[in-house]
């Protein structure tokens, strides 16, 4: 099963790690990545929520964006304030499209008053250079292949990080530092993709097993894989650009509107100059014929993603775009695009799954409450 | 154990007497992994051969139990149902599906042995 594909596959720096540690290797964006280790999602995913996970996410792009003007000519791309960013502040951002839709989401992070640290999907990262190529003219664009990236999540994830690396205690949520771990250089964000407080750690290809290896002796910690990584995102409403976004839909149908900067919408200081300001504003303005939201399951079946969502009279309403099992939960979650008019939380519709119904209710996100560290 | 027959799906049917027991391999739930949901059929249903029976969910996947001949469902393990964790922690024990009652008593004859099996699930 997909072993060709797997054979073909991109390895990350961790690749024999993982397979020394029981990694079940799966073909993911191009890369072979461990979906689990022997512990199993449900055990994985736990672990994250109690004590200290360790995600490989080496797989996904990391760019640096610099010049004179960056920040300005960044703001073509992104509806956000990037001239707004403090030094190693960062702010998570989709890059729109002509028509309003979305190219892909990202982390900005400003690393100097004119360079700018991006970390980006695996599978959108070629599309993405492309895209900053033609868009940032004098800009100089560099994908800095030869860094890794390393997530460490969870509740005790501050504790650890910051016995090791003590300037990181001050960090609060999307702020990062450039410090040392185990002696080699990184850059550190306490940022993630769990809904728990954590931290993200860019560091050289070449230093990135020795770090794991370090981090994996502490008994709080343990490797996590991709399964459990896709059910934590999912509990923590936070949405899977392919799934649950992409090109076809806008950042006001994904509700993803808090992400455009105050200062960006109309009657703002700097309203518009990004691509499809236009499309985006009058879907703000009048609203949207399709609206991303969570939902909860009546019953334990998996409702997962592409399966149609009907109502009361059969018609189809909508459609799943992420869904499955939240083991801390302990129920069926997912999330869906629904027509204009059912996307009110409490609404109860139902899934078709193998032809028979499965009654949903939507539902506020996060399904988990986000701990994220504010100070 | 002699009266263990297997699929190459990995589907296992114990015979005692002419009720046999169905369920999944201990292979076929480590490849699952975590299992959250099993829907078993109805007792008493007539399932034709190669029909879903049951269906299986894990946290990433989706599979099924289908039967290489025909039955009649006489009893299911609703213990499953209830706590399907049970499928990877004993699954060729308290982590059954159900009992058919075969229509042909030689339908396992074709089926695999033990030794058969774990030969083609290394393979």
């Amino acid at each position: 099963m997909a072993q060709n594909a797997l054979k073909d596959s991109l390895k990350t720096p961790l690749y024999d790690l993982h397979v020394e540690l029981g990694g079940k290797m799966v073909p993911f964006a191009g890369y072979a990545m461990p979906v689990q280790y022997a512990a199993g999602i449900v055990r994985e995913h736990q672990h994250t929520r109690d004590a200290i996970g360790i995600f490989d996410v080496s797989h996904m792009g990391q760019m640096l964006v610099s010049g004179e003007g960056v920040a300005e000519a960044l703001e073509a791309l992104l509806p956000i304030d990037v001239e707004g960013l403090g030094i190693n502040q960062q702010c998570y951002s989709v890059l729109t499209t002509e028509s309003g839709g979305i190219l892909d989401d990202l982390i900005v992070t400003r690393w100097a008053e004119n360079a700018f640290f991006l970390v980006v999907n695996a599978a959108t990262s070629a599309g993405d250079l492309a895209h900053l190529q033609n868009h940032l003219r004098g800009c100089d664009i560099r994908v800095l292949g030869q860094r890794a990236l390393l997530a460490v999540q969870g509740p005790k994830a501050g504790e650890l990080i910051g016995e090791l690396a003590p300037d990181t205690r001050a960090l609060t949520f999307m702020h990062g530092v450039h410090t040392k771990l185990f002696d080699y250089d990184c850059y550190i964000t306490r940022s993630g993709y769990t809904g728990e407080d954590g931290f993200e750690i860019s560091v050289a290809d070449t230093a990135v097993e020795a770090v794991t290896r370090e981090l994996l002796k502490d008994p709080r910690t343990a490797m996590i894989g991709l399964g459990a990584r896709d059910t934590l995102r999912l509990e923590a409403g936070l949405c899977l650009y392919g799934n649950d976004m992409d090109r076809t839909t806008s950042p006001i149908e994904a509700g993803l509107q808090w992400s455009i900067a105050r200062s960006r919408r109309a009657g703002g200081d700097k309203a518009g100059g990004f691509l499809g300001a236009e499309t985006i504003f009058a879907q703000m303005e009048e609203g949207v014929s399709r609206k991303r939201v969570g939902f909860t399951v009546v019953g334990k079946v998996p409702v997962r993603a592409g399966a149609d969502v009907i109502d009361e009279a059969g018609n189809i309403v909508g459609k799943v775009t992420s869904g499955g099992f939240g083991p801390t939960l302990g129920a069926s979650i997912g999330m869906a695009y629904l027509d204009r008019g059912y996307e009110k939380v409490g609404t109860d519709l139902y899934a078709l799954v193998r032809g028979k119904q499965v009654a949903i209710t939507v539902a506020k996100t996060p399904f988990v409450r986000q701990r994220y560290y504010r100070g | 154990m002699s009266n263990v027959k297997y699929t190459k799906s990995h589907e296992w049917f114990r015979a005692e007497g002419d009720l046999v027991t169905v369920g999944i391999t201990d292979f076929a739930q480590s490849q699952l992994g975590d299992v959250v949901f099993v829907e078993l059929p109805e007792a008493e249903r007539a399932l034709e051969a190669d029909e879903e029976a049951a269906v299986i969910e894990s946290v990433k996947a989706a599979g099924d139990i289908s039967l290489p001949f025909a039955a009649t469902v006489v009893e299911v393990n609703s213990a499953v149902e209830e706590t399907p964790e049970l499928v990877n922690e004993d699954p060729e024990g308290e982590g059954w599906f159900f009992r058919v009652r075969l229509e042909e008593a030689s339908a396992l004859d074709t089926l695999m042995s033990a030794e058969e099996y774990a030969e083609q699930a290394e393979g």
